[in-house]
């Protein structure tokens, strides 16, 4: 077996969002924190892809960031090819940090607009000094330019002169500049309409298998997730609910969390469900419920799970954290009904 | 009889690089009852074709050419002060970001009461109570009391509902619903599918659902347009259009979507971009893109053919007839 690339232990990260402490001496407001990310364990082997789905506000990005030291942790731990990178400053240790780069969800605002792509996808071999001579580097940005399906005169042009799938090319493209083992993905398709989406997917599966990188890939969208994955987070409020092989989340979901984005995400080959469930919506993370975060829209929750927070435990294969599961009185999972209506 | 009916409509923008066609000979029906849905990618023409339905177009774009008939009747050539009163009476709108559409100082109930009072020409304790019921039909708990707070007061997933009551709560025959579950998250875009296809079959509201996701289609429509570098390329039953497209375009993107289930080794994809206004080819325009092109579909437009049932916009189906 293979040692992980990435182990992340404990991870945290608090928000505070208090008012100034003299507003709140006048007004008498209480300190107010987010947990965004609280307490999140896995690791990835090296080659394979982890993804983290959730709905907005679970800490997806947060998780990212922290990654890629753009925030630092409050708490726990994150090891890279052995190394400690929790509580080094920004952009250290940088002979790691070279190793790790990210794709964000947005090419438009990624991208510096009054910089040629030449200039954008070389810059992180120039500031790295991996390639300090200009003529060598343009070479390689030409390489890289065709390795993303771009070709080297599309280094002349600025990037407004590109559409959105082939700006996230060029972010691509310069992610991999450094020659990175680790890429940090969050939401790099949701800005793109689908036709563009598979080849973006199609790119990234093609990188992975040429290069052995290692992904960390964040989406709200449970069927790219499937496509791209080998193991899947699911997140709650700032906790991993679920972890486990892709195919088994969508398999044998164990967390009733996961099980309802599974039957609630609008899906082409489920057409017409007439369910209006009551599913309820996540609550305010600056409240959570206490106990089990889900409890208040858990068809399952008892007392325990109003007061008691279930501990992160493995289940044959997954990781799940809820009580019903541990208990083992939670029912086996349907496969949703395929309830379609003619008309 | 065809609630609404759009022939041939052109929407164009003049500019400095000359007049645009934001939507060409657009045309489609849509009848009592029925949830149609439009889709297409980041510029295809589907929010204008909404906007040019309800009469919102932005000066200077203009109808260029064609007409818009609802219950019998033009509309098109109506004055603005018409059509604010037909919009709200008799064409509701839902908008993607419920907050566009609230107004923050407001109660929830007054903007309610105003509309129906407005439309419906009520004494306003009767306007309060239908403002009440229709909180409870799209699933507002405890409307008596939620009735008199604030749109900020609400979840994003609430104020959508909120949105969707006041759309419908003068009663239109015809709602425009723009990207209405976009900004929400999944659990909660499920409840509101659901809630549109039972006001649908309880009050026969006729909905144009414009939205790029395809699950939310499958989902909710009866039938789906598909639209192309501002036309309609492809119209059918959900079942039909998705599970055996007729149009090239629509079968690439099809084939192109990410299922939940057995995962393929690579996903199908349809090579380049869908052309801005100004670059739209000759002839057809998705054949730099199209696996099936032949020499007319670079020269000749395909018109769309067919019926409201079924209709395609594509030289190879002319071809071969049905
Ligand atoms: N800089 C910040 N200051 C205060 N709160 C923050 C900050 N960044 C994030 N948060 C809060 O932390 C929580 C997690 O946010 P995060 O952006 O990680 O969510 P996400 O899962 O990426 O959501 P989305 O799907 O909307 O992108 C949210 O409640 C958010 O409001
Ligand atoms: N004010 C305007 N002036 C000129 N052209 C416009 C204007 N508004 C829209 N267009 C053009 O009209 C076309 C159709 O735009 P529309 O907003 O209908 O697209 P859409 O299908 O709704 O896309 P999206 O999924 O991004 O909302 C686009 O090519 C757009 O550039
Ligand atoms: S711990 Fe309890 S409330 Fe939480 S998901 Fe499990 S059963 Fe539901
Ligand atoms: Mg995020
Ligand atoms: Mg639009």
């Amino acid at each position: 077996m293979t040692s992980p690339l990435l182990t992340v232990s404990n991870l945290k990260k608090t928000f505070d969002l208090s008012p100034p402490f003299l507003n709140r001496l006048l007004s008498g407001g209480n300190r107010q924190y987010v947990h965004a990310v609280d307490g999140v364990d896995f690791s990835i082997e090296p080659g394979t892809t982890l993804s983290l789905v959730g709905e907005s506000g679970c800490g997806k990005s947060t998780v990212a960031k922290l990654l890629m030291g753009l925030t630092q942790p409050t708490a726990g731990s994150i090891r890279f090819d052995g190394q400690e990178l929790a509580g080094c400053g920004p952009g250290q240790p940088a002979a790691t940090r070279r190793r790790m780069q990210m794709i964000f969800q947005d090419p438009f605002a990624s991208l510096n607009p009054r910089w040629r792509v030449a200039r954008v996808i070389g810059e992180p071999m120039k500031s790295f000094g991996l390639e300090p001579d200009p003529v060598a580097r343009r070479k390689e940005v030409d390489r890289l330019l065709e390795f993303v399906g771009l070709s080297a005169e599309d280094g002349e042009k600025f990037p407004h002169e590109f559409s959105g799938g082939q700006r996230q090319r060029i972010s691509i493209a310069r992610a991999i500049s450094t020659n990175p083992e680790f890429l940090v993905c969050d939401e790099p398709t949701s800005a793109l309409d689908v036709s563009v989406q598979a080849q973006i997917l199609n790119l990234m599966r093609e990188l992975q298998r040429e290069l052995g990188l290692t992904y960390l890939f964040i989406s709200h969208d449970l069927a790219v997730v499937n496509y791209i994955s080998d193991q899947i987070g699911v997140m709650y409020l700032g906790r991993l609910v679920e972890l486990a092989p892709a195919d088994r989340i969508f398999r044998a979901p164990q967390h009733p969390y996961t099980r309802l984005l599974l039957e609630t995400v609008p899906d082409i080959t489920m057409a017409h469900r007439d369910i209006e469930r009551p599913a309820g919506e996540v609550p305010n993370p600056i409240t959570p419920p206490a106990g089990c975060h889900f409890n208040p829209r858990c068809p399952h929750a008892t007392e325990r799970c109003r007061t008691q927070t279930p501990s992160f435990r493995s289940d044959g294969g997954a990781q799940v954290r809820c009580h019903a599961v541990e208990e083992g009185r939670l029912p086996a999972h349907e496969a949703r009904a395929q309830t379609r209506k003619a008309g | 009889m065809t609630l609404l009916s759009v022939e041939n409509l052109t929407v164009a923008f003049p500019g400095r690089r000359g007049t645009v066609n934001a939507i060409e000979d657009v045309s489609l029906s849509i009848e009592p009852g029925e949830i149609l849905g439009m889709v297409g990618e980041s510029g295809a023409g589907k929010s204008m074709t909404g906007a040019a339905i309800i009469g919102l177009i932005e000066p200077p774009g203009h109808i260029a050419k064609g007409r818009i008939v609802l219950e019998g009747e033009r509309i098109d050539t109506k004055s603005p002060e018409q059509m604010r009163r037909i919009r709200g009476r008799r064409i509701g709108a839902i908008f993607q970001d419920p907050l566009t559409s609230l107004n923050p100082v407001l109660t929830v109930g007054d903007q309610l009461i105003e509309t129906i009072q407005t439309h419906l020409k009520l004494p306003r304790a009767e306007a309060r109570e239908r403002a009440i019921d229709w909180l409870r039909r799209v699933g507002i708990p405890a409307p008596e009391a939620r009735i008199d707070t604030y749109p900020h007061q609400y979840s994003g997933g609430m104020r959508q509902r909120v949105v969707i009551a006041l759309a419908l709560c003068a009663e239109p025959r015809l709602v425009i619903a723009d990207e209405p579950t976009t900004a929400l998250d999944v659990s909660v875009q499920a409840q509101i599918i659901a809630l549109l296809r039972r006001l649908a079959r309880e009050t026969g509201v006729a909905v144009v659902l414009v939205t790029h996701d395809m699950g939310v289609i499958a989902e909710t429509a009866d039938r789906v347009a598909v639209m192309y570098a501002g036309r309609i390329v492809e119209v059918g039953a959900v079942a039909d259009v998705l599970n055996a497209p007729n149009h090239p375009y629509t079968e690439g993107l099809m084939a192109s979507i990410p299922r939940i289930g057995p995962r393929p080794e690579i996903l199908p994809q349809i090579e380049g971009a869908m052309p801005r206004p100004h670059a739209r080819p000759p002839g057809c325009a998705f054949a730099p893109r199209c696996p099936n092109r032949m020499d007319v579909c670079s020269e000749q437009r395909p018109e769309l053919e067919g019926s409201a049932a079924a209709a395609v916009a594509c030289h190879l189906k002319a071809e071969v007839p049905a």
